[in-house]
């Protein structure tokens, strides 16, 4: 076995830099890599209605450091936007909002640009916003929007394949949902790092059961200290080696067998030292439930590994190209490329980092046949091979976002949740009130859509609307209190609730920026009154449109104006 | 009059608080309950990254008599997410500058900030206050306010009952709390929520480090005692930092080791928790929109059935709220003493040791009695001294305890409390 440790040069002796003390609090999260991809994004907001979950969301995301920002926006302000939106103040009364709220917003950060429409008094016209600044990396728009606005969105996002996510916030409630195009993979996903380890211990490669049966021969003649500095990697190997030729060549698999294998385990702990047992056995015994056990694919990434890729764009992404090759791995080794890490555990110093160093060495082996397969490829010759690195050591765990199929009709949906709402209701009543799962918060994304046009709907205006689309939703009587609660706000935010929700969107944006952490799929209703939040796939819920043609004509926002009541109006 | 109020700066505000919804048909929407909300106490404490946005948020929610409470100076690396202070302010109080940002930019409303640590104020200070908001980073400061405002609950006095809102965050996740002092589950009662951090083992540190982690801490606890390059530590000093820096890599290459960096090191020493803009303003307009429903009854707040929102948002997003019992046995709020098992063989160190890592009790500087007779006691030095010779000792054969006896424990950081137990032995 190789005795040297190479030692990685020593880091040069310097402090932060001024930026990496401003972002030291963030850069434990995402690293230089997300700070990089954050600092090259361009942001586009289309802000409307009492705009202040769209400004809400651009603060958090001007704090740490987004490259450009860009509001569009043809309000001017007003007396009520004083009471809601924090980046304005008097001297703004009268003049543009967008122009207003990005010099109080580009205030808090100076490495932050940001540019703002429509200038010198003209139209919005979001072609030329588009024209002008883009390109886009991502697209807020909040509610309420017009017809036309929206359309100029849609068409560019599809073409440019920009991720869009709609924002509603009024009154105590508010959501938003993220349209991604096409499927949207994650490989540093931060699991949580209990969950990481990897030590293959049901399947070691030649050069760990050397060490480990080194380290073991002459188990019983070691002196104590040796003894009780076995790492529990080692102990495992061993008695799991003593276990199979007791057991036709088996591993414990059942719950039975592995508490057997612990008794093994235990009986060859020794207590007659001072302490009258030893750390490394009492460990060993801890990690048996976790480490020794067939390694099963998680969800994520039987997700990735059954998609068909179909695209054009997903045929030309590394992304799937690794995948495949990650794939072809597991069917050949029936284990997934060595993560490389090792959790701390009692051991001398130096078998430690000897023992540390044969999972890294074996982690950087399965990465060069990953990267051999992916040479191998086509398309695969240019890809960077510290991109298959960092896929190698998260495969476990990346996430396929957007690729589940959604609900496409909403009275299906109103339908589950209206029978799941009455199993909870009848296990709450079942169980005295001990046991009770939260109501749906579908039914307050269903009144808030209903007024995406037409924020100042009366209840019986939302549920005409509702009910034009779900006939079933009259009945209803939680609906018709939710119709009656959005009507309450009459189009207004509540400021507690969009700057939660503006809280809650930027740290999705900065996930699908920085492609870490694993983004909501695709919407989040946030209900203020009983403080939860929902996550619920609704999709693009095609036909669902308002028509209202003379929208475009009126104005936007405005005291005492009304627009006309437009339906969904069901083309499917 | 109306009319004014559907045109003017809170006309958005007006439009819940004026028409009672269909989940608050009895809210009291007279001028007077009206007008109460600006005339309310409310009390902010911390102005750092959940303050800030407290702030902000109360301004916007009609509040106009707040005070915030906070004894830290600014940082360079609180810029990334404490939104009202700028690179000019470093150094400045946090308190002061914050509360001078939001009266300037909210007309109207009038912010006094106390440049103080919370301890220094009295019963009295707290008393005028209608409502008290926490957006704290230490777990001993929510457990002094929270003892304070359940101790100050006089059952004669409706008003002498602040209802505590207690937010906090931690990278992406988060939590907001509600608390009726005496009422419902106080923080104490959810102390076991926080699990103190295991340490490593001295012997780890001293003899068979492994991770860097175990060199930077031997820099910190080991090195820095036996040569000290500085007469104190200060984490804040980026000399003392590099200089455990520079310790701990020297360490580490001596043991083969690989993986520390500066900033690993000042994570370490100073125990950072990672913290961003956005799950700030979450939390934080969480506990505020709670402030609100609870000030002006717009809406039904947490409280009296489920008294604690969860937040997570490393994994999709995940809210969760919760119902959490009073314990009966809470040295805050409960009645009765909580049986402590334990070795009889054990020293009184040893007990004392076990207190500081004790989810339910996490106490730094226990102090001791039983059965009426002190054992060990921290202060004054005369008497720690002559009790000093107890801690070697055995609790069963050497310093007689047995099943049943009353075991009374103090900390200096909560001054107002007895934490009693009833001895049970292994």
């Amino acid at each position: 076995m190789a005795e040297a440790v190479t030692f990685e040069t020593p880091p040069v002796l310097c402090g932060p830099t001024e930026k990496e003390k401003k972002y030291d609090r963030q850069l434990r999260l995402w690293a230089a890599s997300g700070q990089a991809a954050l600092e090259s994004a361009n942001i586009l907001l289309v802000n409307s209605g009492a705009g202040t979950v769209g400004i809400e969301t651009l603060k958090n995301l001007v704090l740490p450091g987004i490259g450009n920002l860009v509001i569009a926006d043809d309000a001017v302000v007003s007396e009520p936007d004083l009471g809601v939106n924090f980046f304005l103040d008097e001297s703004c009364l009268g003049r543009s909002r967008s122009e207003c709220c990005i010099r109080l917003l580009l205030e808090l950060n100076p490495e932050v640009h940001g540019d703002w429409y429509p200038k010198n008094e003209e139209k919005l016209d979001l072609q030329h916003v588009f024209n002008s600044s883009g390109p886009f990396t991502l697209i807020i728009y909040t509610n309420p929007i017009r017809q036309e606005d929206l359309a100029t969105i849609e068409a560019y996002a599809g073409q440019y394949q920009t991720p869009v996510v709609c924002v509603h916030s009024a009154g105590f409630y508010s959501y938003f949902r993220f349209s991604l195009h096409g499927t949207f993979p994650i490989v540093d996903t931060h699991p949580e790092v209990e969950k990481t380890t990897d030590l293959r211990l049901l399947q070691p490669w030649p050069e760990l059961s050397a060490f480990a049966k080194e380290m073991v021969k002459e188990i019983d003649t070691l002196d104590d200290h040796e003894h009780g500095h076995l790492p529990y990697v080692v102990i495992l190997l061993h008695f799991l080696e003593q276990w199979r030729q007791s057991h036709d060549g088996k591993s414990p698999t059942t719950p039975k067998e592995k508490r057997e294998f612990g008794r093994l385990v235990l009986s060859g702990s020794r207590t007659n030292n001072p302490e009258g047992g030893e750390e490394n056995f009492q460990e060993a015994i801890d990690a048996i439930n976790k480490n020794i056990k067939q390694s099963e694919l998680e969800p994520g990434l039987k997700e990735v590994f059954d998609h068909q890729v179909s695209s054009e764009v997903e045929r030309q992404s590394s992304f799937w190209t690794i995948a495949r090759a990650i794939s072809l791995f597991y069917q050949k080794h029936g284990c997934l490329p060595l993560s490389g890490s090792l959790p701390d555990m009692k051991a001398q110093s130096s078998i430690y980092v000897k023992l540390q160093g044969l999972y890294k060495e074996k982690a950087r082996e399965d990465a060069r046949e990953v990267l051999d397969l992916v040479r191998e490829s086509v398309g695969g010759e240019h890809i960077d091979p510290t991109e298959v690195d960092l896929f190698c050591k998260n495969a476990r765990f990346v996430k396929l976002i957007n690729a589940e199929p959604r609900g496409s009709d909403l009275g299906q949906i109103f339908d589950a949740q209206t029978a799941d709402d009455e199993a909870a209701e009848a296990m709450k009543i079942e169980t005295g009130g001990a046991f009770s799962l939260p109501l749906s918060n579908f039914f307050i994304h269903l009144a808030l859509k209903a007024t995406s046009h037409n924020p100042t709907a009366t209840a019986d205006e939302i549920m005409n609307t509702i009910t034009q689309l779900i006939p079933q939703a009259a009945s209803h009587e939680r609906m018709g209190q939710i119709a009656q609660e959005v009507a309450r706000a009459r189009g207004g935010e509540l400021h507690n609730i969009s700057a939660l929700t503006g809280g809650m969107v930027a740290q999705e944006v900065i996930k699908i920026i920085t492609k870490q952490y694993v983004p909501i799929d695709d919407t989040c209703i946030f209900d203020g009154i009983s403080s939860r939040c929902q996550r619920h796939l609704i999709g693009e819920t095609p036909g669902v449109r308002f028509e209202d043609p003379g929208l475009a004509t009126q104005e936007l926002w405005g005291l005492g104006w009304t627009w006309t009541l437009g339906g969904y109006d069901d083309t499917t | 009059m109306a009319d004014n109020h559907a045109t003017g700066r809170w006309q958005y505000l007006d439009h819940i608080r004026r028409n009672p919804g269909p989940f608050n048909q009895d809210s009291d929407v007279s001028e007077e309950a009206l007008e109460a909300l600006g005339q309310a106490r409310i009390l902010v404490i911390g102005a750092g990254g959940l303050g800030c946005e407290i702030l902000k948020n109360l301004a916007l929610s009609g509040f106009r008599n707040i005070h915030v409470i906070d004894m830290d100076t600014i940082d360079i690396s609180n810029l990334n997410r404490q939104f009202l202070f700028r690179k000019d302010d470093v150094g400045k109080y946090k308190a002061e500058v914050a509360a001078a940002f939001v009266e300037k930019r909210v007309k109207g409303v009038q912010i006094t900030p106390h440049n103080c640590r919370i301890q220094d104020y009295d019963e009295d200070f707290y008393m005028q206050f209608q409502i008290v908001v926490c957006g704290l980073d230490s777990i001993e400061a929510r457990r002094w306010i929270n003892a304070t405002l359940v101790n100050m609950v006089d059952m004669e006095n409706q008003d002498s009952l602040k209802p505590l809102i207690d937010g906090g965050t931690e990278g992406f996740k988060g939590q907001t709390r509600v608390i009726f002092p005496t009422l419902t589950p106080c923080i104490e009662c959810q102390l076991d929520l926080y699990t103190p951090r295991a340490a490593v083992p001295l012997c780890t540190l001293a003899t068979i480090p492994r991770q860097p982690e175990h060199c930077i801490e031997w820099a910190h606890i080991i090195a820095w005692d036996q040569e000290k390059p500085f007469p104190n530590l200060d984490k804040d000093d980026p000399e003392h930092i590099t200089w455990l820096y520079q310790k701990a890599s020297a360490r580490a290459q001596e043991f083969g080791i690989t993986g520390i960096t500066y900033s690993l090191t000042q994570g370490v020493v100073k125990n950072i928790i990672p913290a961003i803009a956005s799950t700030n303003a979450i939390i934080a307009a969480s506990c505020c929109n709670e402030a609100l429903k609870i000030a002006t009854t717009a809406a039904p707040a947490l409280g009296f059935e489920e008294s604690y929102m969860m937040y997570s948002g490393d994994d999709g997003i995940y809210t969760s709220t919760f119902k959490y019992d009073k314990k009966p046995d809470c040295a805050v709020c409960g009645e009765v003493a909580k049986p402590l098992t334990v070795d009889p063989g054990m020293t009184l160190r040893e007990l004392l040791d076990s207190f500081a890592v004790k989810p339910d009790l996490q106490l730094k500087k226990p102090s001791i009695r039983a059965e009426g007779k002190t054992l060990y006691m921290q202060f004054p030095p005369g008497i720690e001294e002559q009790t000093r010779p107890n801690l070697g000792k055995t609790l069963k054969a050497d310093l007689g305890l047995d099943v049943g006896h009353e075991i009374a424990v103090t900390d200096p950081a909560f001054p107002t409390l007895t934490f009693r137990f009833i001895l049970k032995l292994t």
